[in-house]
C-alpha cells in the first residue's frame, strides 16, 4: 500500500497523472468510437459483398480481396485518382505560388492591404457546396457568365460543364479561386512573423527587394510553405462537396470523379456498402502514408 | 459507424417527428413525401373517415421531404420510431428491403387489396409470391410535344408511328431551326428512357424476364441492336445544345420555354415544365400534346407496352392489421376515384380510370389500360447497381463515348457483380 502511494506521490508530480485520468478517457471514448471503431468496421466490411439494410452476418457474403481488385481495374477509379494528381499539381504549381505572390504583396499593414487581404480570404468563407452551385450557374453555356461571353462575341453557345476535357478543368479552376486566399492568409502570418530587423540589416547590407523576398522572406516562412503543401494534398485527396453540385454523377462520362465522390457515387448512392468500404480503406492508406511520410520526411526538415 | 449513426439518427428522428398517440389507441403511422399540400390534405380527410367507422384507431400521416426521406429511411427502418406504412418506388431496391427482413409480409390480410387493385399494380409490390406492399399511383413515360413548334415544322404527332418515323421527325424539325428534343443528360437517367424503351421494343417481355431469370445475357442482340438504334438519333443530334450539362430541371424548363419540340418524361412533367419555364406558365394545357414511345417494327415487344412507374405504399416490418385495412380504405375505388378526380393520380384501383378528368392524363390512363406490359423505370427495377450502370452507358451512348455492344457488355458485367 505504502509502495503505490509513494510511486503515486513520485509521478502525480504537478498533478499529471489526475490530468491523465480526468481528461484523456472523454477524448479517448469519443476518438475510439467515432474514429477506430468505423476504421476497423470498414476494413472488414471491405472483403464483403453487402447492401448493408440487413446485419452483415446475414446478407453480406464474403468476397475476399475482390472488391479492391475490383476497384483498382475499374477505368472510372483510374480516372478518378488523375483527377486528384490534378489537383495536386494545380495546387502545387498554380495556387501555392498565386497565393505567395498575393501575400507578398498584402502582408503589409496598411487599410487598402486589408480590403485586398478581406477580398481574396472572401471565396473561403463560403461553403464548398455553395461554391460548386455559383459556378455551375457561371459555367452555364446559356444564361451563365459564359453564355454571355458567348453571346456578346456571338460565337457557339459553348458548355464547359458538359465537354469532357474541360469539365474537370472547370473545377480546377474553382479549386484555386477558392482556396488560394486561405494559404494567402498562412504565408501572411509567416511574413508578418519575420523580425524587422533581419529586413532592415539586409536592406543595410545593399540587398534589393527582389534578394530580400527570395533569399530571407521566402526561406523564412519555407515552414508555412511546407504546411500549406501538406494541407493541399489531404485537400485534394478528400475533395468532395464543391465536385458534386458542378458535375453531378460524376460529369460527361463519370470523367469528373474524385476518390471519394467516386466512393460516394459506386458505394453509397448504388448501395454497395462492402464495394465502398474497400474504396475509403484504399484512400485511409494513401492519406496514411502521405500524412506520416511527409511528416517524417519533410516537415522534419524544419529542425536543420 | 453503421450502428452509431443508427442510434444518433433515431434519436434524432424521436426528437423531429412527434408521437403524440392518445393511449388506447393502436397508431398507424403513414409517412409520404408529397409536397403538393392539397394531397395530404385530402389523406387527412380519408383518414378522419376511416377513424370514424374504425374507433380506437389513430392515422398519423406524416411528411418528409424527397431527398430527406432517402436519407433516413435506411435507418428510420431499423429504429423503433419506423412508420407503419412509407412510400415506396418498387423495384430492385424494394425487393431488396423485403428480402432483408425490414418489411411486413401481409399476404394472409391482402384479400381486400388484392380484389381492388389492378394485378399489375399489386405484382409490383409482391416479393416471392407474398405481399409486402400496395400499389397507389402509375406513371407512363412517352414524348410530350410542342404543338405549336410541331405545326410550325410542318410535323404531325399522329404519323409518328415507328423509330423511323421519329427520325424523320427530328430531321424535319432541325430543316425548320427548331430544337427537335431537350434531354437532360446530367443526370442519366433521362437518357435510359431511350435505351431502355427502345430494349423492350426490340426484345419485348420475353427477353426482359429471360435476362432475369439469367437464361439469356444482358448484351442479347435484341439489347445491342436498341442501343443501335438509339446511336442513330444521336447522330442526328437532335438535343438542346449542352444537354450533357443539363439536369433534369433544366431540360424541362428548355421544353416549358417553347425551345425545344420535345421531351421524352413521364407525365410529371406536365406540372415541372410550367415550373422550370421562365414565364411560369411553361407550354400550355391546349398547345402540350402527348404520343407513345415508337414502336419497332421488326422487334418482339409490342408498341403499347409501356415504361413508368409504379409507385406505392410498403409495409414495415412490425405493421399492424389495422394499418393494412387504413391502406385497403386508402387504396379503395371511392378514394382513388376522388384522387384521381382531383388530377392527383392515375389510379390502380379497378374503375378508378373513370374518374381522371385531365385530358393529359387519361390518355396516360388509357395508355396503360391498354398495355399488357408495363414495365417499371430500369433503373429502379434492376437494383441501384445495375440500374446506375445503365444509367452510365445511355448517358455515354448519349455523347458516343461507348459502343452499343460494349454499353450493353457493361450491363451484363454488372448484373453478374450485382
Amino acid at each position: 500500500m505504502s509502495s503505490i502511494r509513494s510511486w503515486f506521490y513520485r509521478n502525480n508530480q504537478g498533478g499529471r497523472i489526475t490530468t491523465l485520468l480526468l481528461f484523456l478517457p472523454p477524448a479517448l471514448t469519443i476518438f475510439t468510437l467515432f474514429v477506430v471503431l468505423p476504421l476497423g468496421e470498414a476494413g472488414y466490411y471491405g472483403f464483403f459483398k453487402w447492401k448493408g439494410l440487413s446485419a452483415i452476418s446475414e446478407s453480406g457474403k464474403w468476397m475476399g480481396f475482390e472488391n479492391y481488385s475490383r476497384v483498382l481495374g475499374h477505368s472510372v477509379f483510374h480516372s478518378a485518382i488523375w483527377n486528384t494528381i490534378k489537383i495536386i499539381l494545380v495546387s502545387i504549381l498554380i495556387q501555392l505560388p498565386l497565393a505567395m505572390a498575393m501575400a507578398l504583396l498584402v502582408a503589409s499593414t496598411g487599410a487598402l492591404n486589408n480590403f485586398f487581404r478581406l477580398v481574396f480570404f472572401m471565396p473561403f468563407i463560403l461553403a464548398d457546396v455553395v461554391a460548386g452551385l455559383i459556378w455551375r450557374y457561371i459555367f452555364d453555356g446559356d444564361y451563365g457568365l459564359v453564355g454571355q461571353f458567348t453571346t456578346l462575341f456571338g460565337m457557339d453557345p459553348y458548355y464547359p460543364l458538359a465537354d469532357k476535357t474541360w469539365a474537370f478543368n472547370s473545377v480546377l479552376m474553382v479549386v484555386v479561386w477558392k482556396y488560394f486566399g486561405y494559404h494567402m492568409m498562412i504565408y501572411i502570418a509567416g511574413l508578418q512573423g519575420i523580425s524587422k530587423d533581419l529586413l532592415e540589416a539586409a536592406k543595410i547590407d545593399g540587398a534589393n527587394n527582389w534578394q530580400i523576398t527570395f533569399r530571407i522572406k521566402i526561406p523564412l516562412i519555407m515552414h508555412a510553405v511546407k504546411l500549406s503543401v501538406f494541407f493541399s494534398v489531404i485537400g485534394a485527396l478528400q475533395f468532395f462537396e464543391m465536385v458534386i453540385p458542378m458535375l453531378p454523377g460524376g460529369g460527361p462520362s463519370s470523367s469528373g470523379h474524385t476518390i471519394v465522390t467516386y466512393l460516394y457515387t459506386y458505394g453509397i448512392v448504388r448501395m454497395k456498402v462492402g464495394f465502398g468500404s474497400s474504396v475509403g480503406v484504399i484512400l485511409f492508406i494513401v492519406c496514411m502514408a502521405f500524412a506520416f511520410s511527409y511528416q517524417r520526411y519533410v516537415m522534419k526538415m524544419n529542425n536543420d | 459507424m453503421i450502428k452509431t449513426t443508427k442510434l444518433l439518427t433515431s434519436l434524432a428522428l424521436a426528437a423531429g417527428i412527434s408521437v403524440a398517440a392518445q393511449a388506447a389507441d393502436t397508431v398507424v403511422r403513414h409517412l409520404h413525401l408529397n409536397n403538393d399540400p392539397r394531397i395530404p390534405a385530402m389523406w387527412e380527410e380519408f383518414a378522419k373517415e376511416f377513424e370514424a367507422s374504425n374507433p380506437g384507431v389513430d392515422v398519423q400521416i406524416e411528411f418528409l421531404e424527397n431527398e430527406a426521406f432517402k436519407a433516413k429511411l435506411p435507418t428510420m427502418l431499423q429504429s423503433k420510431s419506423k412508420p407503419d406504412v412509407f412510400y415506396s418506388w418498387g423495384g430492385q431496391n424494394f425487393a431488396d428491403r423485403a428480402e432483408a427482413g425490414l418489411l411486413q409480409d401481409v399476404s394472409g390480410l391482402a384479400g381486400g387489396l388484392q380484389k381492388n387493385l389492378s394485378s399489375g399494380g399489386m405484382s409490383a409490390f409482391t416479393v416471392g409470391g407474398k405481399v409486402y406492399g400496395a400499389p397507389y399511383m402509375v406513371s407512363q413515360v412517352g414524348f410530350w410535344y410542342n404543338k405549336k413548334l410541331f405545326a410550325q415544322a410542318g410535323v404531325k404527332a399522329e404519323e409518328i408511328k415507328t423509330w423511323d418515323d421519329l427520325l424523320e421527325a427530328v430531321k424535319t424539325l432541325k430543316k425548320a431551326g427548331i430544337t427537335p428534343i431537350a434531354a437532360g443528360g446530367a443526370d442519366k437517367w433521362p437518357i435510359h428512357f431511350y435505351t431502355t424503351y427502345l430494349a423492350m421494343r426490340t426484345g419485348g417481355q420475353d427477353t426482359f424476364n429471360s435476362a432475369l431469370a439469367e437464361d439469356v445475357s444482358w448484351d442479347n442482340p435484341d439489347y445491342v441492336k436498341a442501343f443501335k438504334l438509339f446511336t442513330d438519333l444521336v447522330a442526328l443530334e437532335p438535343f438542346q445544345s449542352g444537354f450533357m450539362a443539363a439536369g433534369y430541371g433544366d431540360a424541362s424548363g428548355t421544353f416549358g420555354d417553347h425551345k425545344a419540340a420535345m421531351h421524352l418524361m413521364g407525365e410529371w412533367d406536365i406540372g415541372v415544365q410550367r415550373d422550370q419555364s421562365q414565364s411560369k406558365e411553361g407550354v400550355k394545357d391546349e398547345d402540350l400534346g402527348f404520343f407513345n414511345f415508337p414502336s419497332v417494327p421488326d422487334g418482339k415487344g409490342a408498341g403499347t407496352d409501356t415504361l413508368g412507374g409504379i409507385n406505392g405504399w410498403a409495409f414495415s416490418k412490425g405493421a399492424s392489421p389495422e394499418a393494412v385495412k387504413w391502406i385497403e380504405f386508402f387504396l379503395a375505388k371511392e378514394q382513388q376515384s376522388r384522387e384521381a378526380a382531383a388530377g392527383f393520380i392515375i389510379p390502380v384501383a379497378k374503375g378508378a380510370d373513370k374518374a381522371v378528368n385531365d385530358p393529359h392524363k387519361s390518355i396516360i390512363a388509357k395508355n396503360l389500360a391498354k398495355a399488357e406490359w408495363h414495365q417499371v423505370f430500369w433503373d429502379q427495377a434492376l437494383g441501384s447497381d445495375v440500374g446506375g450502370v445503365i444509367n452510365d452507358v445511355s448517358a455515354e451512348l448519349a455523347t458516343g463515348d461507348v459502343s452499343p455492344e460494349d454499353a450493353a457488355a457493361r450491363i451484363q458485367e454488372a448484373w453478374e457483380l450485382r
